[in-house]
């Protein structure tokens, strides 16, 4: 038998080449991304970035109705922009299998919110499946699509940050090879007008009570005896800080949780002294548990709704045993920061210099609310940028010339293009910047529709950004290069003067995925002054002790920002000083 | 057997996801039971980065708690000093005498801890001092400062020399086998 040390987005992904998936579609987000970049590896499955989670679950719907075993994951967040067509085909219900992994990131680690995506599940009526480890999450790949075909609903897989991003042991087993399921065309199942969903919403009722039977028997949930004082029913990772925490406690270990077994909980409650709700995040379990007339001895009220677990917090919490802890030394944050040569860094430089009031969206460049760039005003989510500048034009007309929408390109054929539509047709007069760094940065430089290149590096048809926004109406529409710190000031002065809408395409790729061209800058100290004025780009390379500015050699990008913002022309390539 | 915790701490881009591969491939060769958390995503634009190792008979939380840690490696003074409560009373810290300065102090919203290296030893009795960043550059290769260091727990931790030399196999591409080989032999010796 063969195992591996897998993460769980690594298992997921061998779980889908195991259990015959056949399809699989994704948008990149933190903790997920590394589930499709997996899959790729196995040759079987047609795997491919969508330009966001709706149109990936969208695919992935399609797949399985058209009789392959389907996967779609995504973030948390991504869920969001998933829901319209997750909740319709739980109606429909599928052919092939299809698991929705929802990663969600208790702690925030890398999200702008750590919603508990285990109310999806609850609010949609599918199955939920919390693995606790590599192994569970691999296996629980089967499990979901096994649910999903013989109860002909959607399951939600998931997971959390330290289940995606943790690794352990897994045995790995062959394919099992699927032949697609027969497609008969079935409109009065697939085709969700009000007289057929009426019927499928009875069905849907019928698959949700054989469900729940199935919750009460799988060995997906099971109980672990031990000493019989204090039980704890716990799911996901949380699992794994009480085996450690309470090495000792009876567990009612729950891998199948929507619905949940409130006959069997009910039943480990009665042999138990104590009962406690261990749960990261919402009180998801326990206020089913409690609504069941069942006495829960500890659970939130003991436990934070806020973040992540661990072991020391269960302990503390339950037993009232503090860890003794030695105090943590004063150290300075480090923050993570723009990288050198980043092709964002003069975008916000420039913005600040005009004092734009500026709506920003997801991606790397919302560390340009950092100090010393900080000029973001507003972060929401994906897409949100445009039509928040619309909103902010809307409600204050006199500033209307000053506010300018920063957006990725990735982000941009997300969820930015129904905006940037919505602002030619209402008549917004903003100016939006397209931060055109040829990848999706963030998540670790995924392709996408504007790329050119598919999931699997091949060549793909690549959007037009320029023509497609002359196509929504948008007649000013202009490239500049974001190194070139004098056209980017004169292109944000005279775009946001115009009272139309306009586009500015700051195009350079991503520092991290070219080569630099230019030689490294250094500082003639004779000449620098020591006014700071670099500083204020805030490049890690630059630093500033006795009066003078020094650039690390051996970091440099040779961005040449620093040389055009020196006003004494301190700064200069390597070779000529 | 007890459970071994390492955290491995460092700046995003200094190579801690590699030293903790070859760590987790050393473990394995013991036929423990392994688990190895890490944060990915915006901490990685150079911002602070923590990998942490847990390895024994059968390891559940793959966290490492304040104090729990046997072995820091940290491959800055700061994050060393940033993560110093981490480790037990007991522990061994081994530390890259490199400073790799933080925006906040780039900016002067923040100063670097001069005597960080001086709170570490008075704190963390074991503790081992390289400047890897030197030793790198003697061996012509700024990138092997995480193998250096990774010679340098090889020699603090029980496990035998040669599972470690198999693990840089196992897991360096071959081209930079032998410079990986004399960077962990240099972290050894030091």
């Amino acid at each position: 038998m063969t195992k591996a040390l897998l993460t769980g987005n690594e298992a997921i992904a061998r779980g889908a080449y195991e259990y015959g998936v056949a399809v699989a579609a994704a948008y990149p987000g933190t903790p997920s991304t590394e589930i499709l970049e997996n899959i790729v590896k196995y040759k079987e499955i047609l795997a491919q970035w969508s330009p966001n989670e709706k149109v990936a679950l969208e695919v992935a719907i399609g797949a399985s109705i058209g009789g392959a075993r389907a996967l779609c994951a995504m973030k948390h967040v991504g869920v969001n922009v998933a829901a319209d067509p997750l909740f319709t085909f739980t109606y429909t219900g599928v052919n092939g299998g299809l698991v929705l992994v929802s990663a969600d990131d208790p702690g925030m680690h890398s999200s702008q919110n750590e919603q508990d995506n285990r109310t999806y599940a609850r609010f949609a009526k599918i199955g939920l499946l919390e693995p606790s480890d590599s192994q569970e999450a691999k296996d629980m790949v089967g499990h979901a699509l096994a649910i999903s075909e013989r109860f002909d609903t959607p399951v939600m897989l998931r997971t959390t940050t330290r289940i995606s991003h943790s690794k352990s042991l897994v045995e790995l087993k062959p394919r099992q090879d699927r032949t697609l399921r027969e497609y008969k065309k079935n409109p009065r199942k697939y085709v969700a007008v009000p007289a057929n969903a009426r019927v499928r919403r009875a069905i849907k009722e019928l698959h949700w009570q054989e469900m729940l039977a199935f919750s009460e028997q799988t060995k997906l949930n099971r109980i672990e005896w031990a000493d019989r004082k204090i039980g704890i029913v716990t799911s996901g990772i949380t699992y794994q800080y009480v085996k450690e925490a309470l090495p000792n406690a009876s567990i009612l270990k729950l891998g199948f949780t929507n619905p949940l077994p409130l006959k069997k909980i009910a039943g480990f409650a009665q042999q138990v002294e104590q009962l406690w709700v261990v749960e990261e995040l919402e009180p998801f379990m326990e206020e089913q548990i409690r609504s069941a007339g069942i006495r829960v001895h500890g659970g939130k009220a003991q436990l934070t709704p806020i973040g992540e677990y661990s072991p020391s917090l269960i302990r503390q919490a339950i037993l009232g045993l503090e860890t003794k802890t030695k105090p943590s030394a004063a150290v300075p944050p480090r923050p993570p920061v723009f990288c050198p040569g980043c092709p964002h860094r003069g975008v916000f430089y420039v913005l600040r210099k005009n004092r734009k009031l500026v709506t920003g969206d997801i991606g790397c460049y919302t560390l340009g609310a950092m100090p010393p760039l900080e000029s973001l005003d507003t972060t929401i989510c994906m897409g949100a940028s445009i039509p928040a500048a619309l909103g902010m034009e809307k409600a204050r007309p006199d500033q209307a010339h000053n506010i300018v929408a920063v957006i990725g390109d990735s982000t941009f054929l997300h969820s930015g293009i129904t905006g940037l539509v919505d602002t030619v047709y209402n008549g917004g007069t903003t100016t939006i910047i397209i931060l055109d760094n040829r990848t999706t940065a963030m998540t670790g430089h995924q392709h996408h529709a504007g790329t050119g290149q598919r999931l699997q590096g091949e060549p793909a048809p690549e959007v037009d950004l320029i023509a497609l926004c002359h196509a929504v109406g948008v007649k000013r529409v202009r490239v500049v290069d974001p190194h070139d710190l004098a056209s980017l000031d004169r292109a944000i002065k005279e775009e946001t003067a115009v009272r139309e809408p306009s586009v500015i395409i700051a195009r350079r790729p991503c520092a991290l995925i070219v080569k630099p061209t230019e030689p490294r800058r250094c500082v003639n100290h004779d000449v620098c002054t020591g006014c700071r004025m670099c500083m204020g780009l805030g490049c890690p390379v630059i630093s500033f002790a006795d009066k003078k500015s020094s650039i690390d050699p051996a970091l440099c990008w040779g961005c040449r920002l620093c040389q055009q913002v020196c006003p004494f022309g301190a700064i200069g390539p390597e070779e000529v000083q | 057997m007890k459970t071994i915790s390492v955290l491995l701490a460092g700046v995003g881009g200094q190579g801690t996801v590699l030293a903790s591969r070859i760590l987790t491939h050393v473990a394995l060769r013991q036929g423990h039971d392994v688990k190895v958390t890490e944060i990915h995503g915006m901490a990685q634009r150079g911002g602070s980065v923590v990998t942490q190792v847990r390895m024994g008979e059968k390891v559940y939380s793959p966290l490492i708690e304040t104090g729990q840690a046997d072995y820091i490696v940290a491959f800055e003074q700061l994050e060393g000093l940033r993560w110093l409560h981490y480790l037990t009373d007991k522990g061994t810290m081994i530390v890259n005498r490199q400073r790799i300065n933080p925006m906040t102090v780039l900016t002067g919203a923040a100063v670097y801890p001069h005597d960080a290296l001086t709170q570490i030893r008075v704190h963390a009795p074991r503790t081992v001092q390289l400047d890897g960043l030197a030793m790198a550059k003697q061996l012509g290769n700024l990138r092997v400062i995480n193998v250096i260091l990774l010679g340098a727990l090889a020699k603090q931790m029980d496990f035998p020399k040669e599972d470690w030399l198999a693990a840089l196999e196992a897991t360096v591409p071959p081209p930079f086998l032998e410079l990986n080989r004399q960077a962990f032999q240099a972290g050894y010796a030091a």
